[in-house]
């Protein structure tokens, strides 16, 4: 770090960035879900709304809710900024990012969910434990995966520093790793699946018997659910990031540029409006699994990950 | 002997004889049980405390060496403690501390004789893992492992009026002497027939033996050693013997008797066999990884709390196993930093075990105090009553689960970076079966972040399950001296989670040790642990941990500030379903269903499932072993076919006899 105080407000710049336009990603996925299901749509400003809406409101806790379910939403909430924080999304070598590298990142996720489901039986409904029965099936057959899609892109770059692997694939002109083809191709599945999206869960389903992120947080009212929902779409930012970072990280400034910040910034919106565009689609194209069939997604995007690795051993690049 | 002479060895020979005449007072304190739990076992843990300190001590210093004149003929007992000894000193020492303490007062309500005999096997049990450990040759360390074997036997089978305890102590005994024998098998080939004096250790080094009789010693010492961890196919044991002992005992075993085997498969891998071969590190990685995702997947559906724990225990021997094979596999290729990698990675692991798998075995000790029951689908919402233990074990669970900040996450960390710069070995196979490998570390991993929420889960949240003979209503928090054992162990975790770079610094003295290389730190400061350079990858829980606090206070202050604060209680939303009774919520058979069914093939299942219209409806579930049907079974009906053979010779009759010893007679004048 050659310049410690600018890493500092580079730092904080983008703590502010993410917090603040994560809903605005989330808000864009729904739009455009709703374009393509020939809806008209609520905007997408419709999260911050929601947000408002439910700060405002009075928190209504269950009778037999204990400490834990009450601190959970700052748990996670606080989990999701930080790990969107540190991902280098405008500028790389930022002061956070040499506190967790990939793995660690993996873990913050993990802590996250780790709360949310023992959160979501503290209440001791049915459904509560079901949507934590759930989330641990997927989240412990995504993480194997998720952690060889990472491997690869270490291996490539012989680091697990997220900072050393952005600096790593920008330098090259857009040479294509097919071992990376593997991996991308996987991380999308793996994004699907961690961020409750379909063909794995859905976000906008109550329906008792499909749901699972929903499941969890269904005691959630007012402040605490309007964390929850800001962390989700939080998590959604930075899984998208993460992709960005591994596999399009063309344009990623280094700490103390002042004169490429705004392109940069311009250059991250325009990949996140493309992949959020993207994931709608993907969306709208698939129906949802039933969910014994989500270990087969999940352990194909295993083995694709798995494959990468392997054609990466095989290729050396 | 001048006071400033004393060694860090006389020291722990001190420890081992106090801790034995501590076993020896509390059998002669019988009548008064009391005394015994107030200050026996609150001085058997300052006692540990003591050797905690003096192992850290000898952990940097020079290997001292003590040889007492007693012991058979031509062979005097040798001690000597050296850097592996002294860090699994360490670990006995830091987990035995609050394990005491909470034995003080968990032992609490026991009868005089009963806790007497107790307190002497329990203490004996120490000191011979002590011993082990300082044991420098082959004599006094088999006499030292089987005091050991013993001693837990006895600790185990403490209730052994009930038959089923009584059966898990046979197991127990049996597989542990069964690689006993493989171990004394392992230090004769090391030996290899120099006379008796050459069973001493230092002896075994200066033996040059050929690849294919090391390869039977290192095979040998792996099955032997293997039986007491809970390898595959030696584990059956394992769920049976900890859920029949008395829950400190359970945390001793499961949290430090195991080590004791890891510390034998390094000694005798690493220091008493001169060369390694690599295929020994592709076996113990391979056979580790069978035995974590084995380990787990049966974690996963369980329905007993301390079989769940014993079935978490094969796993985390299985990664302490991956973390040994693949420190064997660099070593073998000559990359020696990679292996002190690997090396500190299991020890760190080893050591973080012993804490958090302690605390986790007392706590449910303090469950099942409180509650008098072990099978968690009777429990339930205990957090309410019982908030010291439930805040405690949310500690160990997520340091179990391998999360940051805590230790869990650092030793997983370390492993998994051993395992990404495993590229550049010369075998080409090895190097690509190798990374896949970390994918089933991953997966056994995730697992058990899934086994603990159902763990913890099930056990404190939620609504109670009420169940007519035992109202959990009167459930209470665990007492004083149960609070600071499971708080010391707590603190163990977390200080390890934040303070990697230390631990790593102490753990060097091992690696070079053992392999001539240390791993030092090359993070700029204390606070990033950063194993090979910084640019490769770094970890900083400190600045984690800090960073995480301070986004969260933001949040809630903010919250507070731009909104308000206001809360009321209300029954349960559900959904809008309005006659939600506890009996509802997943048990643990039901959290445990899809395990069940994406591993089918793996498990025996066994279910007996109510009619929808059954007024008392009653549920029973088993998943089963079937190494336990396919192995041992026939390996069991094979022994007794060949015993029945033999018992066509035996009739009990002396005349018989003599007419057996006659015709010997003249078949050997015959024939010699």
């Amino acid at each position: 770090m050659r310049n410690p105080e600018l890493a500092i407000i580079f730092q904080l710049t983008q703590l502010l960035l993410v917090v603040l336009a994560a809903p605005l990603l989330t808000g864009w996925v729904s739009q455009c879900k709703a374009w393509l299901q020939n809806r008209t749509g609520a905007g997408v400003l419709q999260p911050y709304r929601v947000l408002h809406k439910l700060f405002h409101k009075d928190a209504v806790i269950a009778d037999n809710a204990s400490w834990l379910f009450r601190i959970t939403p700052y748990i996670v909430f606080g989990c999701m900024w930080l790990a969107a924080a540190i991902i280098p999304i405008i500028a790389v070598d930022l002061p956070f990012s040499r506190a967790a590298d990939v793995i660690a990142l993996v873990g913050v996720f993990a802590l996250a969910r780790m709360f949310i489901a023992l959160a979501a039986m503290d209440i001791g409904t049915s459904f509560g434990s079901m949507g934590a029965r759930r989330e641990m099936l997927v989240s412990f057959l995504a993480e194997p995966a998720l952690l060889m899609v990472l491997f690869t892109a270490s291996l490539i770059s012989h680091s697990t520093q997220l900072t050393h692997i952005v600096e790593t694939f920008a330098q090259h002109q857009f040479i294509l790793y097919p071992s990376l083809a593997f991996a991308s191709v996987a991380f999308v599945m793996i994004l699907l699946a961690e961020n409750a999206r379909i063909p794995v869960d859905n976000p906008s389903t109550h329906l008792e018997l499909t749901m699972i992120h929903e499941a969890m947080i269904l005691e959630y009212s007012a402040r605490h659910l309007a964390l929850i929902e800001w962390a989700t779409s939080l998590k959604l930012f930075a899984y998208m990031s993460i992709g960005i970072a591994l596999f399009l990280p063309h344009g990623i400034i280094s700490v103390g540029n002042w004169a490429g910040l705004p392109l940069a910034i311009g250059l991250l919106f325009g990949k996140l409006l493309l992949a959020g565009a993207g994931l709608a689609l993907l969306e709208a194209m698939m129906a949802k699994l039933r969910i014994f069939r989500a270990p087969e997604f999940l352990g194909t995007a295993f083995l694709l990950a798995v494959l990468g690795l392997l054609i990466h051993f095989l290729l050396g690049v | 002997m001048d006071i400033f002479s004393i060694l860090p060895i006389d020291v722990v020979g001190g420890v081992i004889l106090l801790w034995i005449v501590l076993g020896l007072l509390g059998l002669a304190l019988q009548r008064s049980p009391h005394l015994i739990c107030r200050f026996l076992f609150p001085a058997g843990a300052s006692i540990s405390f003591v050797l905690t300190l003096t192992a850290l001590w000898a952990l940097n210093a020079t290997p001292d060496i003590a040889v007492l004149p007693l012991g058979l003929p031509d062979l005097p007992l040798h001690l000597r403690l050296d850097a592996l000894a002294a860090f699994f000193l360490i670990l006995l020492g830091g987990a035995s501390f609050g394990v005491s303490l909470f034995a003080a007062g968990y032992f609490k309500t026991m009868q005089g004789r009963v806790l007497g005999l107790l307190c002497l096997e329990y203490h004996l049990f120490l000191a011979s893992m002590a011993l082990v450990l300082i044991a420098d040759d082959a004599y006094m360390f088999m006499v030292a492992w089987e005091t050991m074997a013993l001693s837990s036997y006895f600790l185990v089978t403490t209730d052994h009026a009930i038959p089923d305890i009584r059966r898990a102590g046979f197991l127990y005994l049996l597989i542990a002497h069964v690689g006993a024998m493989a171990i004394l098998l392992s230090f004769g080939v090391m030996q290899a027939g120099h006379g008796i004096a050459a069973y001493t250790f230092n002896a075994m080094r200066q033996v040059h033996l050929s690849t294919f009789w090391s390869s039977i010693a290192f095979l040998l010492a792996l099955a032997g050693f293997g039986a007491k961890a809970g390898v595959l196919p030696m584990h059956v044991w394992l769920p049976e013997a900890h859920p029949a002992a008395p829950s400190p005992v359970s945390a001793l075993m499961s949290g430090v008797m195991l080590k004791m085997a890891i510390y034998g498969i390094l000694r005798v891998t690493f220091d008493l066999l001169g060369t390694q071969l690599w295929w020994w590190g592709v076996l113990a990685l391979g056979l580790g990884l069978l035995t974590a995702v084995f380990g787990v997947m049966f974690a996963a559906v369980q329905g007993d709390m301390k079989r769940l724990l014993a079935y978490s225990s094969i796993e985390n021997i299985g990664l302490l196993l991956v973390g040994i094979g693949l420190t064997l596999i660099f070593h073998v290729y000559g990359k020696d930093t990679l292996a002190a990698l690997s090396l500190t990675a299991a020890l760190y692991h080893s050591l973080n075990h012993a804490f958090f798998k302690s605390l986790l075995f007392i706590g449910t000790g303090s469950i099942l105090h409180a509650t008098g029951e072990r099978n968690m689908g009777q429990l339930g919402g205990l957090i309410h009553s019982m908030p010291w233990v439930s805040v405690l074990m949310l500690v160990g669970v997520l340091a179990i689960s391998g999360l940051p900040p805590l230790n869990g996450f650092v030793s997983e960390w370390l492993l998994l970076q051993a395992f990404l710069l495993s590229p550049g070995l010369p075998n080409s196979y090895v190097n690509m079966l190798v990374p896949v490998a970390a994918g089933g570390v991953a997966l056994a991993a995730a697992l058990s972040a899934y086994v603990m929420v159902k763990f913890y889960g099930v056990i404190f949240l939620g609504l109670r399950r009420e169940n007519e003979a035992r109202p959990m209503k009167h459930a209470h928090d665990a007492g004083p001296w149960e609070r600071t054992g499971m708080l010391w162990l707590a603190a163990g975790c977390v200080v390890l989670g934040l303070m990697p770079v230390f631990v790593v610094q102490q753990i060097d003295a091992v690696s070079q040790m053992l392999l001539g290389a240390r791993l030092g730190n090359s993070g700029t400061n204390w606070m990033f642990l950063a194993p090979v350079d910084t640019h490769r990858a770094s970890y900083g829980p400190l600045y984690f941990l800090v960073a995480v606090a301070g986004v969260m206070l933001l949040t809630v202050l903010l919250v507070r500030r731009m909104y308000h604060s206001r809360t009321r209680r209300g029954p349960a939303w559900d959904c809008g379903f309005p006659a939600q009774t506890a009996r509802m919520q997943d048990t643990a058979e039901g959290f445990g269903q899809p395990i069940r069914r994406i591993f089918e093939p793996f498990f025996n299942i066994e279910n007996e499932l109510p009619t929808p219209f059954d007024t008392h409806p009653k549920y029973h579930g088993m998943s089963e072993d079937k190494l336990w049907y396919l192995l041992y079974l026939p390996l069991k009906s094979l022994t007794e076919k060949l015993s029945g053979w033999v018992s066509l010779l035996q009739h009990g009759r002396i005349h018989l006899y003599l007419t057996y010893t006659f015709v010997t007679l003249i078949v050997l004048l015959v024939f010699v």
